[in-house]
């Protein structure tokens, strides 16, 4: 199978379970907090397709709901990160000197703490009755913030080796600004980079936010997330009794698996393109 | 090793079971010398075999006078004995220690007359100065124990003479119900080796798991025989043990007792499951249902004691709260202390649902807030909880409450009733209950957030910072006595959930409740004292400070050989009667 349409195929696969997620309203047989308190744990059938959870509630349109969470958030984390990292990594790689040393260090220093504890930390801080939709943003940002450096650092060695290059030094001598450079000229190689990035710290992303949400620290009762939705099979004897509980991670896994198709495919290609990755 | 002629069994350890924590010392040449042992009727069993417990977390010290964790007090109960003990089947005291007691008629001077002839599992033997001992290191501020507190009345202290060498007095400050029940839980301490620590000052660091094991001695069941970190804290029989069975056998039956660290719930019915543990203790419902699944195929029993003596309830903040606090909290507290507002919260609770889908039918509602364990105490008069929300709404509405177009409540002032219930995350029953009760109050109109936060953060928002609006907890009982419940029922108290340490009660029927709570604690004859905790009762149900849930159900399995084993509502549920345990054949 030719790369391209190794990629056009994990896409559009990807794309499905997106557009499934945005159209959740329409695509739900049930509302996501609607409780039928007299079918809990209902095995799949019988109106539920993938069977109720504890208090009754449609595991189907749940599953549906929390793909918008834990896929939305794992991409708008991605954004956020990238948006740091390329900002960091040109600011560190074009201007050297001092600028350099202090975002590199102190990257490595957010590198050397358990992003877990951090994450832990940050949502014990916030108050209590935040809306789904802040604690949302608020989700996506703090994992967005705690993964720039890697980023940063990958711009930050494009923009070094270019920033040497024969045509920005030629831009530099005809009086172009810092402006003008970094715009016109530095941005546009790091796209590949930051393209690449956006298909690995994804399906990471994807996953730091079902994890938060499975220690019950995401988006909170009633919203789902399929971290807290997998939470409930933490219990002994939980997968034998209701297994059909694991939907969640059987949308999750593929979708992972799809980013790191397009990831792995996309890092072949550069390798074949630049002679050594980036 | 010298034989102790004092024995009045036949039946004779194996030398090898003799290790350092349990050698006898010769006795006096003379013949049998009298024992005061206790008789336990109606059991029976053969000697010998071992039981493994496990434990959902690790103890951290045989020391009784420091510990305050309930893994510790799990370990410390098996090796040390009290002077008057509260049988946890029937409810009531019964001599241990002590063989009989005298109360002066004024109920404040306890004359306890000591069994005679007892003996340390070290041998060393007991008398009315090692009561002594205990009781002044108990009191001494020195030492800092937790239980020092059960000890004071009235801001005053108990204090013991000794009368005898077999004979002590206690003088209460001042009149105290059920004062007996003071002394279970009280463990009698060797003099001979805690006396120096103690006059040297370093009385609570004896006794930690590193110590040897024949540096701890004590008149319980077993004696501490070995302590592995991490692994296995291991109790042989005391052959100095005061009890027998009718025929004669001394107890305790079992050789030895192991206590093995499981780490969680789930890891101890985990191992339970696989045989590697002979007992639980009050396991959660669905891994009750799930053991129950496999029954049949393992051979254990389950049992379902009934409601115990733990209760679940909802409250809110009614603290006065400093002017720095936030807005939102502050307006909100306006409909938190509408007695309306909370009545028609507890009306519109789905406790049936709460019964069975969070505890899938093994818990019972309540109707006031005492445990339903405490059938003594409760104040059977109270209707029962029915739910209703038209009757909910009504309320809200006669109370100036009303409606938005889009459904949503509005209080009196107009503003959004919106508030959030924090819980303990690591509670997943509690956290269930939370949402059940979020998803009811919607059918009011209110929008609640379920917020589950770590227990001790949880604790610091409740008690220390205020900084809360609703909160979904629980507390378990020691006693069916209400004695204890003072520590949530008086205004000036630590556990006054709604609202700690009022220096004077905040509202009229606080005070109420305090006057009536202070007299029955001081009210001898048990008709007057419930009248006057069904009073309480009756309050409290009237102004709901805090709306009751429901008693989860006391849920315990046991190996299928095990002979008298009978769980309790009071703790131990299981291990209460450890003596009285016994395998149907002890090879193992």
């Amino acid at each position: 199978m030719t790369r391209r349409r190794r990629i056009a195929i994990a896409l559009a696969l990807l794309a499905v379970v997106h557009v499934a997620a945005l159209l959740a309203g329409f695509l739900a047989p049930y509302p996501y907090a609607e409780q039928h308190r007299d079918r809990p744990y209902a095995p799949p059938g019988n109106g539920f397709l993938l069977g109720t959870d504890a208090y009754g509630r449609d595991v189907l349109s749940r599953v549906l709901y929390g793909a918008r969470i834990s896929l939305f958030a794992g991409l708008a984390a991605t954004l956020v990160s990238l948006v740091l990292g390329l900002a960091a990594g040109i600011a560190a790689g074009y201007f050297g000197g001092w600028c350099d040393r202090l975002l590199m260090r102190g990257g490595e220093l957010m590198m050397a703490l358990p992003w877990l504890y951090l994450l832990l930390a940050v949502r014990a801080l916030l108050p209590l009755d935040i809306s789904p939709g802040a604690a949302f943003l608020l989700l996506a940002g703090i994992i967005g913030a705690a993964g720039w450096v890697r980023p940063a650092r990958l711009v930050r060695g494009v923009v070094l080796s270019a920033r040497e290059r024969a045509f920005v030094q030629a831009a530099r001598g005809f009086g172009a600004g810092h402006g003008y450079l970094i715009r016109r000229h530095l941005l546009p190689l790091t796209t590949s980079v930051v393209v690449t990035q956006a298909t690995v710290l994804a399906p990471q992303y994807i996953l730091a936010e079902v994890a938060l949400s499975f220690l019950g620290l995401g988006v909170a009762e009633p919203v789902p997330s399929w971290g807290n939705m997998l939470a409930e099979l933490r219990h002994f004897g939980a997968l034998t009794s209701h297994a059909w509980m694991l939907a969640p991670a059987l949308v999750l896994v593929p979708v992972l698996l799809m980013y790191l198709v397009i990831s792995d495919t996309l890092l072949d290609t550069l390798n074949l393109r630049q002679g050594r990755g980036a | 090793m010298s034989p102790n002629l004092g024995r009045t069994f036949t039946r004779v350890l194996s030398p090898s079971r003799r290790v350092a924590g349990c050698v006898l010392l010769l006795a006096s040449a003379s013949a049998a010398e009298s024992k005061d042992v206790l008789v336990v009727p109606g059991i029976t069993g053969t000697p010998g075999g071992t039981l493994v417990y496990a434990q959902r977390s690790e103890a951290k010290t045989l020391n009784p006078l420091v510990a305050s964790d309930s893994a510790s007090r799990e370990v410390i109960q098996r090796i040390q004995a009290d002077l008057i003990h509260i049988n946890r089947a029937t409810g009531e005291t019964e001599p241990a220690l002590a063989k009989s007691w005298t109360v002066s008629t004024d109920g404040l001077h306890y004359t306890l007359q000591l069994r005679e002839g007892l003996r340390f599992s070290d041998g060393q033997p007991f008398d009315a100065d090692d009561v002594l001992f205990s009781f002044q290191a108990y009191l001494d501020e020195k030492v800092h124990s937790p239980q020092r507190d059960l000890l004071v009345i009235g801001g005053k202290p108990i204090a013991a003479r000794k009368l005898g060498p077999y004979q002590v007095a206690f003088d209460l400050p001042g009149p105290y119900a059920a004062a007996e029940r003071l002394f279970d839980g009280f463990a009698i301490l060797p003099r001979h080796i805690l006396e120096k620590p103690y006059r040297d000052g370093k009385l609570a660091e004896a006794w930690s798991l590193a110590t040897p094991p024949a540096q701890v001695a004590g008149l319980g069941p077993f004696c501490f025989k070995r302590y592995v970190p991490g692994q296995e804290l291991v109790f042989e029989r005391n052959p100095n043990y005061w009890k027998s069975d009718a025929a004669g056998t001394p107890l305790p039956y079992l050789a030895e007792l192991k206590f093995v660290l499981a780490g969680g719930e789930d890891m101890q019915v985990a191992r339970f499951e696989a045989g590697e543990s002979d007992l639980i203790s009050r396991v959660g419902p669905r891994n009750f249902e799930a053991l129950e699944k496999r029954r049949e195929r393992r051979g254990y029993r389950l049992a379902d004691a009934g409601p115990g003596l733990e209760y679940s309830f909802l409250f809110f903040n009614l603290n006065d709260l400093a002017a720095s606090t936030s807005a939102d909290l502050t307006a909100r507290q306006a409909f938190f202390r509408r007695e309306a507002f909370r009545r028609a919260v507890s009306l519109a609770i789905d406790r049936d649902a709460l019964v069975r889908l969070v505890y899938l039918g093994r818990a019972a509602a309540l109707t006031s807030p005492v445990p339903r364990g405490d059938r003594l105490w409760l104040d059977s008069s109270l209707p029962s909880l029915v739910r209703s929300v038209p009757q909910a709404r009504e309320l809200l509405a006669a109370d100036k409450f009303h409606w938005a177009p889009d459904g949503s409540l509005l209080d009196p002032s107009g503003r959004k009733v919106e508030f959030s219930i924090v819980t303990s995350s690591g509670n997943p029953e509690r956290v269930q209950m939370a949402t059940l009760i979020q998803d009811d109050l919607k059918q009011l109109g209110m929008t609640v957030h379920v917020a589950p936060l770590e227990f001790r953060s949880l604790l610091a928002r409740v008690f220390d910072t205020h900084d809360y609006e609703a909160c979904v907890l629980s507390l378990a009982e020691t006693d069916f006595d209400p004695n204890p419940g003072t520590s949530v029922w008086l205004s000036d108290a630590p556990n006054h959930f709604w609202h700690p340490e009022e220096k004077v009660p905040a509202t009229p029927w606080e005070g109420e409740i305090d006057t009536l709570m202070r007299r029955q604690m001081t009210t001898l004859r048990f008709e007057e004292r419930k009248r006057l905790v069904d009073r309480v009762q009756e309050i409290a149900m009237e102004h709901l400070p805090l709306i009751p849930l429901l008693t989860p159900d006391v849920l315990v399995a046991a190996n299928g050989d095990l002979l008298n084993f009978h769980p309790a509502l009071m703790e131990h549920n299981v291990l209460w009667n450890v003596e009285e345990l016994s395998w149907k054949s002890p090879a193992r």
